[in-house]
Order: C-alpha cells, then structure tokens, then sequence
C-alpha cells in the first residue's frame, strides 16, 4: 500500500537525470551517521532525512548519491524512500501538516479538523497551498491520545485542537 | 503540556509504583542524571553487574514480568532464549519504542519524563544477555524523547554507565537512539529488525525468531519500553516484591500503565496494580463519561483488540481475562466509544488506518484491507448490498491468523468482528432495501 494516496496538484516534479551535489556538511554527517550500525546500509533513513532537512524534500540525484556512500544500489535507497511516509520525494510546502486520522482523534471529532483545513487552505490531502506554505497530509497515531484532537506541523505536536483554534495555529507558520 | 499521569492518586512511591514514582515524586520530568540518581538511579546497574548474567535474567524470570508492549510473552523467558557464553559473538538488545498503536501514548510520557529509566533499564537488559550494541528505536515523530534520551545517553556514558568497560565490569556496550521514518509496521518486531538494518519494514518470516538470528543475523532480544522500564525495580527490590504488586487482583505481576482516551471525563494515564478492572479505572480514576454520553463500547489497549461492552467493566485487565473475553488486553490503554457515535463509522475509521498502514507484502492483507473500507464505506453512506456483512464476516476468516505472515491483518479484523457481533443492527441499517422487481412492458 501507498502510505497516503495524494491527488497531484501539477505534475510530479523531478530532476531525473541531473547531477546532485551533496554540500560536505551533508556527507560528513551521513557518514557520521554509518559509524552507528555495523552495516552502512542501515544509515539509510539517516541519510535520506539529512537530504531531506536541506530541501524540504529527497531529489532524484540524491538517491544514487547516497547509495554510493553507502555502497549499496539506489534502487534500494529509492525502495526505501518510498516506503516511509515522512520522506517526501516531492517538493512540500514550507511547513507540513500532518493531521492525526487515528481512532482516538476520530473520537474526538478529528474529521471536522480535517475537513476545515482543507477549506482554509483550498487543497486536499497530499496538495501543497499555491503559495507553498502548506502541505497537508494525514498521519497515524501521534501518541498523545488523551489530548487529541492532535496534528503536527513539521515537528511539532500541537493537542487539544479545535476548530475555532485552527486560525491561531497556523499564524505561527509563515 | 504533558499528559494527566497518577491524577487523584495518593502515595505514590517506590515500593508501589515502579514506572512512575519518580515523575510523581519530582512532581515533574527527571531529566538530568544528578536528580535520577538521587531517586535510587543507576542503583539496579550497581546491583546488576555484580551478579552473574545469568543470574539477572533469572530474578526477572522469576518476577513474571510479562511484555507491555501488547502480546504478554515473559520478558525472562525471552530472554533465556539467546545464546549465551564467550563463544555467542555479537548480540543485539532493540528497545521497540515505535508506539504507533492508535489509542497508545504510554511509551511517549515515560520517554519525554524520566529517559534516564529507560537508559538504565537497557543497560540492565544489555547486561543480562551480554548484548554488545543497543539500539533504541524511536518513531521519528517523537522529537522531544529523542532529544531528551540523547541526553541522558551523553550523561550515562560521561558517568561511566554506558560505553566502555562499564563499571569496571570489563563488558562494553554502546547506546544509540535510532529514529524512523513512520509507518506503523515497524512496530512488528522483525518489521522493525528490517527497518533498523536500512531496509522496507516488511516482516519476516518466523522462525528463525530475533534470539537467533534478528539484527544482522545475530542474535536479539527486542523489549517494549514499558517492559524495560520494569527492570531497574525488579532488580532494587526482587521478584517476590514485584509480583506481590499485583495485590492479587490477577495471576500476572506487577503494575500496569492504564490509559484512558475518547470522551471520558479525564483522560491520561495511571499506574495502577495489573489487574485493575476497567470499571474503576473508567470511573474511578477518569470520572466516567462526560456529561450527556454513555458508554458504548470500548476498545480495551488498541486498535488491534475486539471491541467489549459495558457488560465486561468488571473484568480484571490482564493478558488472560481479557482474553476469555474474546478480546486482548493489547497496550492496557482504553478508548471509550460513547453513544453519539456512529459504530460502522468507527470500524470504517479503524479499518482505514489498516489499509493505509499494510505493508503490502501479503495479498489478503494488501487487498483484503481496502475492499473491506470499501464496503464499510458503502453501509455508512446507505448504499450496503444485501450480502455486504456476511462478506466482512468471510473476510475476517481471510485475514485470520496463519493467513498472512505477521499480526497485521489478524489484528486489523479483531474490531471488525467483535463490531458486528455487537452492533449488528447498525450495519443492517445501512444496506440499501432491494428494490421490488420492476414490471415492464415490453
């Protein structure tokens, strides 16, 4: 299964093709990254979420050159890319908001957060704003079940959402 | 802002309460290593590596700890189960600190609140089965436990707890927070072993199991977070002690952390004797329902456990209680579903989480998830064929256990089934009524 099924708002962007050139800050801490396991292949999400924390998102180029440090192919890197839902393999707003979709917070009428941002914002799920400021996704149990509704943005938790409260929250992301 | 934890309950202590005397007691998170210390921290570790290995996995095999994070095997007995001797090579010790279980947020309080426990308990369990690495593998959505238990490992290693010849017992081993990068299959404990080696987090094959052959083909031993932060008072205060905690209100030992999530008056979590009933966890400690609701049904630790009814708040909640019911007691961690809600709603939430989160590797589980929300779907917008619950019911035979190589599409159907043993009705009501033949001419 997909881990989340966006509608694409333009054509998936990509840079196929072209060279990636990944600054010495990022190689050093990949490589930082693999004196951590006793096989370097395991620095694989390390290193995809470093890239990822420079652009907002993984490149194609990055791709093979992480399986390079890694020694390992890049179609494993991409298999792993693609697995995991906080690693994005298109660009994504400035700030990503994940809302909680889970039993607790449905309970708590997280259905109507939801449903409200994708009004304020004018996207659905999956869809970045115009502006870039926004991307919305859903996100599985965020772990703080008695304080639901709750929805991250980028990586922080927000509890106790409400509708009313929704306005307030997303001022602080610019 | 933190959680509710131990709300209206009084002397809170050591001898009682051994997950979260200290959260209690500071009246706040113990974040640094001089006040753990000063709370008996680091004593279990002391106490530890002047026994013999073997001799710590028999005093928690002796206390009966059975595993938190849901499907209650001993802790001990896993433990037993890996190689032993100079001869054993390279040994791994994973904490699964991937809480994902919708309705679960006990690992998180005890992460984000006293991270030098659970540091300490993972030296102790390292200890115990000779590991030489550990690995705490942290869902990458808790960004304050990984900073706080990053923390306390610096700490740790500075005091000469973790790392190198550890208190001058010639073991080594090193302590490294390994953080994801979601899905919930990587709390599938060979799942999880794929996803910490680099790989798609699917599962694997058992057996061989992790005591054998887990990360790298090494032997591996992977604990709950709950589970381990058991350890340090087991060791402080003994087996005897331990069981005793249960006040035999259950056969199991210990404490349990009990949670509470939904429209309950008061939520959060508390500490309490294994074996507390529902009832009084429900009303006693999260005031009951709010005002104007009443309790439907609840889910008893998770998404992945059968639904109960009101009828089964007495029931003691441990491992084989809420199994007779026909239920588990998963994560121990309620959601109470009130009477406002729509019960297929409920289950069509629940069975999308599942959709989502399958992995993919096995058909029934990959194709069988998303055909039951589609049908779900169908009943909740009125639109139900006749012969639409009959097939949700030869579906949860589908995804029964043995079809599929792990727990998850087993555990996704567990709510499905005990929803429309219940709640029949409900799903009746959404299938369309068969239109009368219609009589035309020609």
């Amino acid at each position: 299964m997909s881990t989340v099924n966006p509608t694409p708002s333009k054509l998936i962007v990509t840079d196929r093709g072209q060279p990636y050139e990944m600054v010495a800050e990022d190689r050093d801490a990949i490589l930082h990254a693999i004196a951590h396991y006793d096989d370097s292949r395991a620095a694989s999400i390390d290193a995809l979420k470093i890239v990822q924390r420079r652009h907002g998102w993984v490149p194609d180029g990055a791709i093979s050159v992480i399986g390079k440090l890694l020694n390992i192919p890049g179609s494993d890197v991409e298999g792993v890319a693609t697995f995991y839902n906080r690693i994005y393999r298109q660009p994504v707003g400035r700030h990503v908001i994940a809302v909680c979709d889970s039993i607790s917070c449905f309970l708590m009428g997280s259905d109507q957060i939801y449903g409200q941002l994708q009004t304020k914002l004018s996207i659905k799920p999956g869809q970045t704003t115009k502006d870039g400021r926004f991307t919305l996704l859903p996100i599985c149990c965020l772990g703080a079940c008695d304080r639901g509704p709750v929805l991250m943005v980028n990586d922080n938790t927000h509890f106790n959402i409400s509708v009313e409260s929704l306005d307030q929250l997303l001022e602080q992301y610019k | 802002m933190s959680s509710n934890v131990n709300l209206g309950l009084t002397n809170v202590g050591p001898e009682t309460h051994p997950l979260t005397w200290r959260y209690s007691q500071a009246g706040k998170a113990v974040l640094d290593l001089k006040t753990y210390e000063s709370m008996e921290g680091y004593a279990a570790l002391k106490k530890a590596v002047q026994m013999a290995p073997a001799d710590v996995q028999k005093v928690v095999k002796d206390s009966n700890l059975r595993g938190r994070g849901g499907a209650g095997f001993p802790t001990g007995v896993k433990w037993s189960l890996i190689p032993m001797g100079p001869n054993a090579g390279p040994k791994y010790l994973v904490c699964n600190a991937d809480e994902m279980e919708p309705g679960t947020f006990k690992d998180r309080m005890l992460m984000e609140e006293l991270p030098h426990q659970l540091v300490e308990a993972m030296i102790v369990a390292g200890y115990a089965i000779q590991a030489t690495r550990a690995y705490i593998f942290l869902r990458g959505e808790y960004t304050v436990a990984a900073e706080r238990l990053n923390h306390a490992i610096h700490e740790a290693e500075a005091a000469g707890y973790v790392g190198n010849n550890i208190l001058g017992s010639g073991w080594s081993m090193d302590l490294h927070v390994h953080t994801g990068a979601g899905r919930y299959i990587c709390g599938e404990e060979t799942a999880l072993i794929n996803s910490l080696e680099g790989r798609r987090a699917n599962p694997r094959a058992k057996p061989p199991f992790p005591q054998i052959a887990g990360l790298w083909g090494k032997p591996t031993i992977v604990n709950n977070v709950e589970s381990l932060n058991n350890i340090p008072a087991i060791l402080v205060r003994g087996a005897e002690w331990f069981k005793g905690l249960s006040q035999g209100k259950s056969t199991d030992a210990g404490t349990k952390l009990y949670g509470i999530s939904g429209k309950a008056k008061t939520t959060g979590l508390w500490e309490l004797p294994i074996g507390t009933t529902c009832r009084e966890l429900l009303y006693t400690h999260g005031g009951g329902m709010r005002d104007g609701l009443e309790l439907m049904a609840w889910l008893p630790g998770g998404a992945s456990t059968d639904f109960l009814m009101p009828e089964h708040l007495d029931l003691a909640m441990d491992y084989d209680t809420i199994m007779k019911a026909g239920s588990r007691m998963g994560t121990g961690l309620i959601a109470v579903v009130d009477n406002k809600q729509n019960m297929v709603s409920v289950v069509r939430n629940l069975e999308q989480f599942f959709a989502r989160e399958s992995c993919g590797w096995c058909t029934p589980c990959r194709d069988g998830l998303p055909w039951i929300v589609k049908v779900l779907q169908a009943i909740e917008d009125g639109k139900g064929q006749s012969g639409d619950i009959e097939f949700l019911q030869q579906m949860t035979r589908n995804l029964a256990p043995g079809k599929t190589f792990c727990a998850h599409a087993p555990g996704a159907v567990e709510p499905l089934q005990s929803a429309i043993k219940y709640f029949r009705p409900a799903f009746e009501q959404g299938i369309a009524p068969v239109a009368s033949p219609q009589i035309t001419g020609k």
